[in-house]
């Protein structure tokens, strides 16, 4: 496949600011005790594809990511780290990277995205369309626990986030229009023009763009190029490429004209073959004159893959998603985890050890090496390995990290606690994150706040 | 109307409907048919007879309707007439619609109602309608089928009394070149709910300036998945329940159905009505709303799509006509020369007579034709009782009842004659003109509510015109007109109005000629390059900052010309006040309630009542004083200030120091705080160097003045100076010339420190 594969994998996000560290960046924070970027690249092996380039921002989270993989996939991929500068956003990044790239078409998939929707598919959808952009979009997560706790429970009352407005023509094939951002505050606008071209297009606010994109490489590198204040794909490459798909103008300015043609000659007998519909798509129909002679206009296509509801598919961009991450990869979204689940439906490590009269509920994670004290009970939570957990203690909807130490009678709910933390006897959390570096708790704390 | 009012009548026909829901449902099912599309896009033929009654393919078009509201079931038809209302009485009495059994027709007639929601209020007041009714106009062909989605909308109804109507909707995608359908109907943009196939969204007559469509931002966040349509045709078929009349009768603004009445519902949210939509796959429905749909529908009933409202089935006391091959149909009792070439899908009706080498195509003949030799028809629609001699040529034209078309004329494409028009010998009518015996009403401008009381005299018009049929009236009038037709022509073409000559051609009966198609997409690649252009205009900056710009700028420019205003109000205010002796009190209260209604802040109030101050001790003192000082082109230098006759500023000094004396209170009431005193600094700054440049050398005293009578602070003086401090030379001017006064504040604050 002449496909080159981007993988951001981010630095130390803000957003995430209690849980991700220099030590622990984005890309590693776990999800059931594994690196949430093991996701994305087991996803692309699974595809057959191994050669990738993972982008780091930050040289020293570049440092842990790059470590982490050549430890793990030394003999199974065959991993590029870049660094790239901070807050260079994501265009930035691949402007940094541009002179890696040589294949046709290009691969960018966000390192946070935990999924099962095949990246072979995505790149599929580009290909049989000769798009210049493909864009995976999912439904909108449904954020919150079911059975969480107040503010839980006022978060669920409010309707799920809207992310993006998505315009898509009605065979769900192309992408039309999309809002992201400040955008979705103000009033949708659509372009009349493109809808008398389509005739009909669905507009959805109730599905999200995934950060899965496939690019056509030469257009991505010309926009990158002449659109020097484009910060972001989401937000400045994708709509830009949306919004000129009916008057083109990357393929005409600059160089790669003459290329591109060519290279359209050569492959458009197969692509006609590839692309199922013997009906040409509106683009093309267009594009055409008046009396449907030589196409006089310019257009691109921008694509879509939808992922089927069935499909897993969440980024990790917020705490909130860390912990719906983390609970769905051990509840329902389970074949995710890799791991092989017990007849009670949770994992304990065999070199676990379980105090008398404890118990571990159904989807539960229990790491190599922890220790549960007598009468303990755990419920729908991730605990890591090495962890010491004394007597009667009671961990609900929680996210514990490795190395913790947690006093008899302590009792978590809806909590991350970082690696190395140690809380002390009889500490209740409620909705809190504790930091990691060996705080100690003594107190009682509840929602949402973090030490 | 207020809410409260609506509210009521909304309960009221809520209690009249939930009184007894079975008996509803038993209700025969009613339908209301507005005989009059109140619109004169079919002039100048409904001068003389009413759209309805019109032949479509041989039979008048309100036959269509009322034979297909029959089929489909409904069993009472209330048939309003406004239009020549006699004329579709007496049609409907002699006709064999008052005689059906299960079939009732009844007429409403009202000469003075000028538009459709007129009709359905007068409607309601007759309260003759008690359930869920069909509203449809009379020129409506369709032979869908209205139970599913009579049944859909009586479930709707059931789960939810706010759906009160359901709108029938036809695939079919206007042409993006010309951007109107195939029937020549403007293009259409909606929003509907996939799901619920709610109408959200509702806009015809685009307004082709603007390029976007702009969905309400609460639209989305209350339905996650939203269809935009502009591949959908609107039937015009209307499936309402009686809410809809006293929706109609509350709010009395509402004419039109669609521009008026849809909107407002989909606009109002605080009665929450709902309109939803019924999409039709393989029927027929489509309404005749100008030449070009008349044009369409013809062909489409002569193809067979209508069926079995079709030529060669008898639905409606049309004569028997035969089929023949390549959609011909052929009345009895034709005579038709042998050499006559009679082609594909063209009607002949009863009794016509072909001559012969005439080739006829694509046409529609009515009954007791003459057509004599060497005639070429196409693509025209010739009424009853029409005489064309020889060698006269007919391309895509309407002619009327009883026209007569001497020997060799031609009618170039798009044209309509009339009736009883005579085209003179050889003359050729210029495409898309159109003859009547009447002559063209001088034109009102193009207010609706003229154009709908236009139309309503329409009946009047007509009685006169039989009066000129009769008399010697029409010799007379075709005498003095008589060049404009050829020799022995009677008529009058009718000069093209409203909207020009350059429209003409979207709904004619003549297809859009080909170079109308090119110049069209070529601009239309123009509209995408503007577009694309802007487009540039804001990816370069990477963002979608363009549309907040600008309406950015608009507000700027509002708020601009609101503190223009302001300040003149607030002038008056206070000069009125100065003559008429008005208590600071009170003009305190009127300038606060100025600057409620232009919402300012009380900086502003304090800029405007100084600036007012300041225009007055000009205005009291002299006009030499200005006069002089014209003089003086730099009025900024010092030297100017030195130069300036000291008895003139002295007064000047004088007069401004009264007067502020006078109205400090007016003053200091809006000085809450040191900002605002600033402000005045920054006011007074400006007139010197704009509009009260006699002010300027006085910059530096007047300072004093207002500093003395404690309207400035020091404070305010020291900070402002302090913020001229980093400004252009040219801005430093007065705080130049006020220096040593600075200079003083500033050694007497640190002496009290």
């Amino acid at each position: 496949m002449d496909f080159q594969v981007v993988v951001l994998a981010g630095g130390t996000s803000k957003k995430l600011v209690p849980l991700v560290s220099k030590e622990v960046p984005k890309a590693l924070l776990p999800v059931a005790n594994r690196p949430v970027l093991s996701y994305v690249l087991e996803q692309l092996e699974l595809s057959n594809i191994k050669d990738l380039i993972v982008v780091v921002e930050g040289a020293d989270a570049a440092l842990c990511v790059g470590g982490w993989i050549s430890a793990a996939y030394v003999d199974r991929l065959h991993v590029e780290v870049a660094t790239v500068p901070e807050d260079v956003g994501t265009a930035g990044a691949l402007r940094a990277i541009a002179h890696h790239l040589t294949a046709k078409d290009v691969l960018v998939v966000s390192g946070d995205l935990v999924s099962d929707v095949p990246p072979g598919a995505v790149t599929a959808a580009h290909r049989r369309h000769d798009a210049v952009v493909t864009a995976m979009i999912c439904s909108v997560p449904v954020s919150g626990l079911s059975e969480a706790g107040s503010s839980g429970a006022k978060d669920k009352t409010k309707k799920p986030g809207r992310y993006n407005i998505i315009g898509m023509d009605p065979t769900k094939q192309f992408l039309l229009h999309i809002a992201t951002g400040a955008e979705l505050e103000k009033d949708t606008r659509i372009r009349k023009s493109i809808l008398r071209a389509v005739g009909q297009m669905d507009i959805r606010a109730d599905l999200m763009d995934a950060h899965m994109y496939a690019f056509n490489r030469s257009v991505l590198q010309e926009v990158l190029d002449q659109k020097d204040k484009f910060q972001s794909l989401k937000q400045d490459v994708l709509p830009y490429l949306v919004r000129s798909q009916l008057k083109s103008e990357i393929l005409i300015n600059g160089a790669p004209q003459g290329q591109q043609a060519k290279e359209n000659g050569n492959d458009k007998v197969s692509y006609r073959i590839l692309a199922n519909a013997s009906t040409p798509s509106f683009h093309e129909l267009y594009a055409l004159g008046p009396n449907g002679s030589a196409p006089v206009r310019r257009t691109h296509k921008c694509c879509v893959y939808i992922a089927s509801n069935s499909k897993y598919c969440v980024r990790l961009n917020s705490i909130q998603a860390f912990m719906d991450i983390n609970r769905d990869v051990i509840g329902e979204a389970n074949h995710l985890s890799g791991y092989n689940f017990s007849a009670q439906n949770n994992i304990i490590h065999p070199s676990a050890e379980l105090g008398s009269k404890t118990t571990v509920g159904p989807h539960c994670m229990l790491g190599e090496g922890s220790q549960m004290g007598d009468k303990c009970s755990v419920k729908r939570s991730v605990i890591g390995r090495h962890c010491r957990i004394g007597s009667n203690v009671k961990v609900v909807n929680s996210v514990v990290m490795n190395h913790v130490t947690i006093g008899d009678g302590c009792s978590i709910q809806g909590s991350v606690i970082c690696s190395n933390a140690q809380l002390q006897e009889r500490v209740a959390l409620k909705d809190c994150q504790v930091l990691s570096l060996s705080t100690s708790v003594f107190l009682s704390l509840s929602s949402n706040e973090y030490l | 109307m207020g809410a409260q009012k609506k509210r009521a009548a909304a309960a009221a026909a809520a209690a009249r409907v939930s009184e007894d829901p079975d008996d509803l449902a038993r209700q025969p099912l009613q339908a209301i048919l507005l005989a009059d599309s109140f619109t004169t896009k079919f002039r100048p033929i409904t001068l003389e007879r009413p759209k309805v009654l019109l032949p479509l393919v041989n039979v008048p078009m309100i036959n269509y309707t009322l034979a297909w509201l029959e089929a489909a079931g409904v069993a009472e038809v209330f048939v309003f007439c406004c239009a020549h209302s006699k004329q579709v009485i007496d049609y409907l009495e002699n006709s064999e619609w008052f005689s059906q059994p299960n079939f009732t027709v009844k007429t409403i007639e009202s000469h003075n109602i000028i538009s459709a929601g007129d009709a359905l209020r007068l409607i309601y007041e007759q309260n003759v309608i008690h359930g869920d009714f069909v509203l449809i106009s009379g020129d409506t062909v369709s032979n869908m089928s209205l139970t599913q989605a009579l049944q859909e909308h009586k479930e709707r109804k059931k789960k939810d009394n706010n759906a009160v109507m359901t709108m029938i909707i036809k695939k079919s995608k206007p042409s993006p070149i010309t951007r109107q359908s195939r029937l020549g109907t403007d293009e259409l943009f909606m929003a509907i709910d996939p799901n619920t196939k709610q109408l959200l969204y509702y806009e015809d007559k685009a307004d082709h300036s603007k390029g976007t469509i702009c969905l309400d931002k609460m639209l989305l966040a209350e339905n996650p998945s939203i269809s935009l349509h502009n591949d959908k045709q609107d039937c015009y078929i209307d499936i309402c329940s009686p809410e809809v009349l006293s929706l109609f009768t509350d709010n009395f603004d509402y004419q039109h159905l669609r521009r008026h009445f849809v909107k407002g519902l989909l606009l109002d949210d605080i009665m929450g009505y709902k309109i939803f939509t019924h999409e039709i796959h393989s029927s027929y429905a489509a309404r005749i709303d100008n030449y070009r749909s008349y044009d369409i529908v013809s062909k489409d009933i002569i193809q067979r799509w209508t069926y079995p409202y079709v030529p060669d089935v008898k639905f409606c006391g049309n004569r028997a006509t035969k089929l023949e091959r390549r959609g011909m149909y052929r009345a009895l009792e034709i005579e038709q020369s042998r050499s006559a070439q009679v082609g594909s899908f063209t009607v002949i009706g009863y009794g016509t007579k072909i001559g012969s080498n005439s080739k006829i195509s694509d046409s529609v003949i009515g009954e007791g034709c003459t057509i004599g030799s060497n005639v070429l028809i196409e693509g025209s629609y010739i009424w009853d009782n029409v005489i064309i001699e020889d060698g006269c040529e007919l391309r895509h034209v309407i002619v009327c009842d009883g026209v007569i078309m001497k020997a060799g004329a031609v009618l170039k494409p798009g044209v309509v004659l009339s009736f009883k028009v005579v085209i003179g010998e050889r003359f050729v009518v210029p495409a898309y003109s159109k003859v009547s015996l009447l002559q063209q009403p001088t034109v009102h401008d193009s207010d609706e509510e003229l154009e709908y009381a236009d139309n309503s005299s329409g009946t009047v018009e007509f009685s006169c015109t039989a009066d000129q049929s009769n008399g010697e009236m029409t010799s007379e009038s075709s005498e003095a007109h008589k060049p404009k037709l050829g020799t022995g022509g009677v008529g009058y073409i009718w000069s093209i109005c409203e909207g020009g000559q350059e429209e003409e051609w979207r709904h004619s009966v003549a297809p859009i000629p080909e170079d109308k198609l090119t110049e069209l997409s070529e601009a239309m690649d123009d509209d995408q390059e503007l577009v694309t252009q802007d487009r540039t205009a804001l990816s370069t900056s990477g963002e979608l900052i363009s549309d907040s710009n600008a309406s950015e700028g608009d507000d700027n420019e509002d708020s601009k010309d609101d503190s223009v205003y302001f300040e003149k109000e607030v002038e008056a205010t206070f000069l009125r006040a100065v003559e008429e002796n008005v208590k600071v009190d009170h003009v305190i209260l009127e300038v606060n309630s100025l600057r409620l209604s232009y919402n300012m802040t009380s900086a502003d109030c304090a800029g405007a009542v100084f600036y007012s101050m300041m225009k007055l001790a000009i205005k009291t003192p002299h006009s030499s004083a200005i006069g002089l000082l014209t003089l003086y082109p730099s009025p900024f230098s010092m030297v100017a200030s030195n130069a300036y006759p000291i008895y003139l500023s002295g007064e000047l000094q004088q007069n401004t120091a009264n007067i502020i004396t006078t109205w400090q209170k007016l003053l200091k009431s809006y000085l809450l705080e040191i900002d605002e005193e600033i402000e005045i600094i920054l006011k007074f700054e400006e007139m010197c160097l704009e509009s009260a440049k006699e002010f300027s050398p006085l910059f530096a005293r007047i300072l004093h003045i207002l500093y003395d009578k404690d309207i400035l602070q020091e404070d305010a003086i020291l900070r402002w100076a302090d913020e001229k401090e980093g400004a252009d030379e040219s801005d430093k001017v007065f705080v130049r010339q006020s220096e040593k006064f600075i200079q003083w504040l500033r050694e007497a604050s640190e002496e009290e420190d």
